[in-house]
């Protein structure tokens, strides 16, 4: 009987494990669709006031209703197939776009842990060890469903929008990740949760990494497509880009993708350089660990609103890039000055630590 | 060449400092100048809920007038459409029978009085033809509609609201003529 009893009990551990994470997943899904449905809105709005206009207000208070009757109105355009498209990669293009940019949010520390039910549950689906490389490895998918989409289409202007995608992400991975393994060997650990853990005792990283994340952060722009680095989907040549030929809940996928990958760029970007869930100046320790818990999450939220509004400001400043000299400030900028910065924070580590 | 403006500037075609080449200044100097934007004061007027006042000579959809007790000023004279540059306006003149005088302040009146708003100009001259006050432009527009026929306005369009039996209409649609005084 006691053999018998043993795996039962594990499974039953499991089953509450399991249903702590799927409600997790369901609710860390749920709120960056919200978040990137208003940041769609945050994004006109912050458009308007800073061309002095006024922008959507029409809809609801504030017109904070205006998400959802655009995402209704998406929903109720006619859905168009072109017949000389592929049609399975077609809809598969949209679907993996969404379905990376969602991915990623896995292993990041949204917050310490909360105590319910006498269990403590951590704020964080997976902490894996190799966390910052799995964000790598699926945010690199992120352009198989702009390619394949684009490419799916059979139309010139979504083809070309797809290859300058394609390659303007290889282009600039190359350096967000050597700017990377400079901050890596500060840190000297890949999982999320244990940086965070290492700025919330000591300093945050942008202290160590001030170049790093200049590096990074100019990246961060170019993978998430926006502007000035928002060639694939140049309106006035390529009319959309790799979007060209989408219509109703399938483009979207593709805009809201953009929107999602912006807001998790945004989180690791807080995440790696400014704390993370780390609320300066406050001592998570005299707080009861519910109550820790809700401020390092307020704190994150607040970093990423400000990296959110950070995206659109310069969106509304500075003009896009040619292509040609996209790939100079890629290739020839900012890949020698990662490869210096990781060289000079290793030279600064050895010295250090003799 | 000659500058079309004294505001044009001479374009440097000098290689780019150092400074210029790292573009980071630019751009935070741009991005200042965006930010400043924020606190700029907004032009747009929210229109539905406010809306600008009209210019004092704001010429508007024709009114037919009534007198202080609600008679209608108009004896169909015809003076409106003759002046009418645009040939808008008809009319047809009727009798005024006994037991009218409630109705119509004289002994003719228009049984039909039509404005074409799809010709009309809003020039002004039925106002300024009329001996009457019977007509005058007020400081509302021709509202959209779906037919052609619609814009054919008849007496029940034109006509201000009764003063006695409905003043606060009356009013709106006196607008700002309310100040002056009656002409007869």
């Amino acid at each position: 009987m006691a053999d018998l009893k043993k795996p039962i009990m594990l499974l039953v551990v499991d089953l509450a494990l399991i249903v702590e994470k799927l409600v997790l997943i369901v609710v860390v899904v749920m709120a960056s669709l919200v978040i990137a449905m208003y940041a769609t809105f945050a994004e006109r709005k912050v458009a308007a006031i800073l061309q002095d206009r006024r922008g959507p207000n029409r809809a609801g208070p504030f017109g904070l209703l205006q998400p959802l009757a655009d995402g209704l109105k998406l929903f109720f355009k006619e859905e168009i197939i072109p017949t000389f498209s592929s049609k399975f990669l077609f809809i598969m293009g949209p679907a993996l776009a969404m379905l990376t940019a969602v991915m990623t949010s896995a292993v990041i520390p949204w917050g310490d842990k909360v105590q319910f039910f006498g269990r403590d549950i951590s704020l964080q689906i997976a902490d894996i060890n190799i966390g910052i490389l799995y964000v790598f490895g699926v945010v690199s998918l992120g352009v198989y469903g702009i390619m394949i989409g684009s490419w799916a289409s059979n139309n010139k202007f979504s083809l070309i929008g797809g290859l300058r995608a394609a390659s303007q992400i290889i282009s600039y991975e190359l350096a967000m990740g050597i700017s990377l393994i400079a901050l890596l060997m500060v840190t000297g650990s890949l999982s999320l949760k244990e940086m965070v853990l290492q700025q919330q005792a000591g300093y945050w990283n942008i202290v160590y990494q001030p170049l790093g994340f200049l590096i990074f952060l100019i990246c961060a722009f170019a993978e998430c497509n926006r502007t000035p680095f928002d060639l694939p989907e140049a309106e006035n040549e390529l009319i959309g880009g790799y979007h060209t030929e989408y219509s109703s809940m399938k483009l979207g996928f593709f805009l809201f993708a953009e929107y999602i990958n912006m807001f998790i760029n945004s989180v690791i970007m807080a995440t790696l350089f400014f704390g993370g869930y780390d609320c300066p100046f406050v001592n998570e320790a005299n707080f009861s660990p519910n109550i820790a818990a809700l401020i390092g999450v307020a704190a994150l939220m607040i970093k990423v609103v400000c990296f959110l509004f950070f995206f659109m400001w310069v969106r509304w400043t500075i003009p896009r890039f040619r292509y040609d000299q996209l790939m100079h400030l890629g290739w020839r900028i900012l890949i020698p000055l990662a490869l210096f910065n990781m060289l000079a924070t290793g030279g600064v580590i050895l010295y250090f630590n003799k | 060449m000659q500058a079309l403006t004294t505001k044009s500037k001479e374009v440097s075609r000098e290689p780019m400092s150092f400074w210029e080449k790292m573009y980071l200044p630019a751009i935070f100097k741009g991005m200042m100048i965006t930010f400043s934007h924020i606190f700029k004061k907004k032009p747009t007027i929210n229109y539905p809920e406010k809306k600008r006042p009209f210019s004092p000579v704001f010429r508007g959809l024709q009114i037919l007038n009534r007198d202080e007790e609600g008679r209608e000023n108009c004896t169909a004279c015809g003076l409106c459409a003759v002046a009418c540059p645009a040939e808008a306006i008809t009319m047809e003149a009727a009798e005024r029978q006994p037991g009218e005088e409630n109705l119509y302040r004289e002994e003719k009146y228009a049984a039909k009085y039509e404005i074409n708003m799809l010709r009309c100009i809003f020039c002004g001259l039925c106002e300024e033809a009329c001996p009457k006050d019977a007509i005058y432009l007020s400081e509302t527009f021709t509202p959209a509609d779906y037919q052609r026929k619609q814009f054919i306005y008849g007496k029940k369009d034109l006509l201000i609201p009764h003063p006695t039996e409905d003043p606060e209409a009356y009013k709106k649609a006196l607008g700002n003529r309310a100040k002056k005084e009656p002409v007869n």
